[in-house]
């Protein structure tokens, strides 16, 4: 578990509301994840925690910084190059789910595959495999608005595992859920990491949540102010 | 890129919201409606109108003195523009038979004629409408005259000026018993001028000329047919006892153009010295070509105001992409984050603008063909279906479809997938 999957080395990102008005979002993050880690990222609402997964998952580009993913230096990529180093090396997990409007669960499954060319019968087979391993095994065309919250995250992991990427992104994927759905999502995540040994990077405001993962990454006001071991998983 | 799956997300897109997606098209399918409505209809009519012109001898010359239009003192003399014809500005019989001698090696025949006004044919009671015209032989073969019981007007008839008639067998069945032989049989027909008698010589079969509908709502025995006379009988009772017109058939169809070009000018040096009046030849060729030159401005016209409704239309279509674009805009940065390119993306919304237009093409051409079908019903003619017309529809809806839907494809597919997800 030696290979590092993320490498960030001084990433600052700045917004220009007119100077001279420069806002400082984040400063010098320097971050590195190994391979088969489970991440939290902690911090107060607006201390740049999603910018830093926007980051993570190439859909932003810092302001000044390097970034290593999965070995690939993204500095100098071009937009179609970034399009496809998410749609093969990301997997993202929205709080809101963002599943497809009149896409079922299947199509939705389907998407990451479709975009990266997998063939029609591979990719129907893979995404039955994968809303089975997330348990929406009997919902596969059901439309997105006929799941529930917890229904619909779960068809959001496995369309973020779709492709097999490198990193799991969740950005506070419990957020929108109550306690015992989260719950389950959050168990969602630790059978995907301990069966895969898939990177997961999971950001959440809930404390508890943080410290069930390897690694606990405090953020405030844009700087890691607190890196440490996670205190294991919280009473079962 | 992923066209099939693009296909099925926008008809499936256009399904959730039946309502929007048909007034979207509205402006599509009037104005493809109305294009293929019209073009039909225009056919429809330029069929008909050949049809008719081909029956009446599309190969025949026409000759006629008509006045100078160089020359605009005459032409305004009288201030209405019709001034009286005399003798010396017609055209002699002699001149006539010159014509036909010096081409003979061209002309067929040669039909020369007079109109004798319309009249009754009557006995007791039986009765038939007739238009009376005073005809020379040649006319029987120019105007494919169909006769067949007896024969059509002879030399002898013309020279005596016999008093004898071709006759219809519309004529025949209104004036006489069933199996009666008309042929010898006197008529008398009541004119203008009087009361003539005449004998039967010969029987035509009668067809129905021009517009299908003329004879509409007049009962099939009031049908008005033509009668023949001698010639030199109608002249009898005629202001002038020369031509204005006469018809040629050719002998062979293939230079009727050429051929009225030479008799044009053979015409024109007789009237050289005639301030007033110069003699024309022209074909059905030339006349079906203004008929057809006419359905071509008029079909501009509609194609300007059809294209104007497209306009409209994709203009429409358009707005509703927009409207699309920013209610997808979450859709549009999930599918970014997942790996979708910009490129993708713009395939996706154009596929869906061509899809919204090219349905409402296809809607278009249906009502357009329904339009065409009731019009040419009511006019009584056949139906036309062009499929060029149709492939060109299509083609051009989807041309629209890409046109308009192109700036709102391109608007989504530039959309920064951070602003994207983060919008409410
Ligand atoms: N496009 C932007 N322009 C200006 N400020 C922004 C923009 N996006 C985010 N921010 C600011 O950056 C800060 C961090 O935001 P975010 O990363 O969403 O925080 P978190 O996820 O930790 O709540 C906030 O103060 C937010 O207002
Ligand atoms: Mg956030």
């Amino acid at each position: 578990m030696s290979r590092k999957i993320i490498e960030m080395h001084s990433i600052v990102k700045n917004y220009y509301i007119g100077t001279p008005n420069e806002l400082h979002i984040l400063k010098d993050i320097s971050l590195e994840v190994e391979e088969g880690d489970f991440v939290s990222i902690v911090g107060a609402s607006g201390s740049g925690k999603s910018t830093l997964m926007n980051m993570i998952g190439v859909l932003d580009r810092p302001t000044s910084g390097e970034y290593v993913l999965d070995g690939i230096p993204i500095r100098k990529m071009n937009d179609n190059q970034l399009s496809d180093v998410r749609n093969k090396k990301i997997g993202f997990v929205f709080q809101t789910f963002n599943l497809i409007p009149r896409n079922n669960a299947l199509k939705n499954v389907e998407l990451p595959m479709l975009y990266a060319g997998v063939e029609r019968k591979k990719r129907l087979e893979r995404a039955k495999e994968l809303l089975t391993l997330v348990g929406m095994g009997d919902r596969m065309d059901h439309q997105p608005n006929e799941l529930s919250g917890g229904q619909k995250q779960r068809v959001a992991i496995a369309r973020a595992l779709a492709n097999d990427p490198a990193i799991l992104l969740a950005d506070e994927p419990t957020g929108a859920l109550d306690s015992s759905t989260g719950r389950l999502v959050m168990d969602l995540f630790h059978k995907v990491h301990e069966q895969d040994g898939k990177t997961i990077v999971l950001i959440t405001h809930n404390p508890e949540l943080a410290e069930e993962t390897n690694r606990v990454v405090t953020l405030h006001d844009g700087m890691i102010v607190d890196d440490r071991p996670g205190s294991g998983k919280a009473a079962e | 890129m992923f066209l099939k799956e693009n296909i099925i997300l926008a008809i499936s897109g256009l399904r959730s919201n039946k309502m929007r997606a048909f007034l979207t098209m509205l402006g599509i399918i009037i104005g493809i409606g109305s294009v293929i409505a019209i073009v039909s209809i225009g056919d429809a009519v330029t069929n008909n109108v050949s049809d008719t012109m081909a029956g009446l001898g599309a190969n025949n010359i026409y000759v006629y003195v008509a006045p100078n239009e160089n020359d605009s003192i005459y032409g305004q003399m009288d201030g209405s523009g019709t001034q009286k014809m005399d003798d010396s500005d017609l055209l002699t019989i002699e001149q006539i038979e010159r014509v036909q001698k010096k081409f003979s090696n061209e002309i067929s025949d040669v039909a020369i004629y007079e109109s004798a006004g319309s009249g009754k044919a009557q006995d007791g009671h039986l009765y038939a409408n007739v238009s009376i015209y005073g005809a020379n032989p040649g006319f029987g073969s120019v105007q494919n005259v169909d006769v067949q019981r007896g024969r059509f007007l002879q030399d002898r008839d013309i020279n005596g000026s016999r008093r004898v008639a071709v006759v219809s067998d519309k004529l025949v069945s209104n004036m006489f018993e069933e199996g009666t032989d008309p042929l010898g049989k006197k008529i008398n027909v009541d004119t203008a001028d009087g009361v003539n008698t005449y004998t039967i010589v010969g029987v035509y079969k009668y067809v129905q000329q021009g517009m299908a509908g003329m004879g509409m709502g007049v009962a099939d025995k009031d049908i008005t047919t033509t009668m023949y006379i001698p010639v030199t009988v109608a002249k009898e009772t005629s202001e002038n006892q020369n031509y204005s017109t006469f018809e040629i058939k050719l002998k062979h169809v293939n230079d009727t153009h050429a051929f009225t070009d030479r008799i044009e000018a053979y015409m024109k040096h007789l009237y050289e010295n005639n301030p007033k009046y110069t003699c024309t030849a022209y074909n059905m060729e030339n006349m079906l070509s203004s008929v057809t030159s006419m359905m071509g401005t008029i079909s501009i016209a509609i194609a300007a105001i059809a294209a104007i409704a497209l306009i409209v239309g994709g203009i429409g279509v358009m707005n509703i992409m927009l409207v699309s674009v920013t209610e997808r805009t979450r859709e549009i940065g999930t599918r970014k984050a997942l790996g979708a390119r910009s490129s993708y993306i713009r395939m996706q919304f154009i596929v869906e603008s061509v899809i919204i237009c090219v349905i409402g093409g296809i809607i278009g051409i249906i009502t357009g063909i329904g339009l065409a079908a009731a019009g040419v019903a009511l006019l009584k003619m056949k139906l036309v279906i062009s499929l060029p017309v149709i492939f060109i529809s299509v083609g051009f809806s989807m041309l629209i479809g890409i046109f308009f839907g192109y700036y709102p494809a391109k608007k989504a597919s530039q959309l920064d997938p951070i602003e994207a997800l983060r919008y409410e």
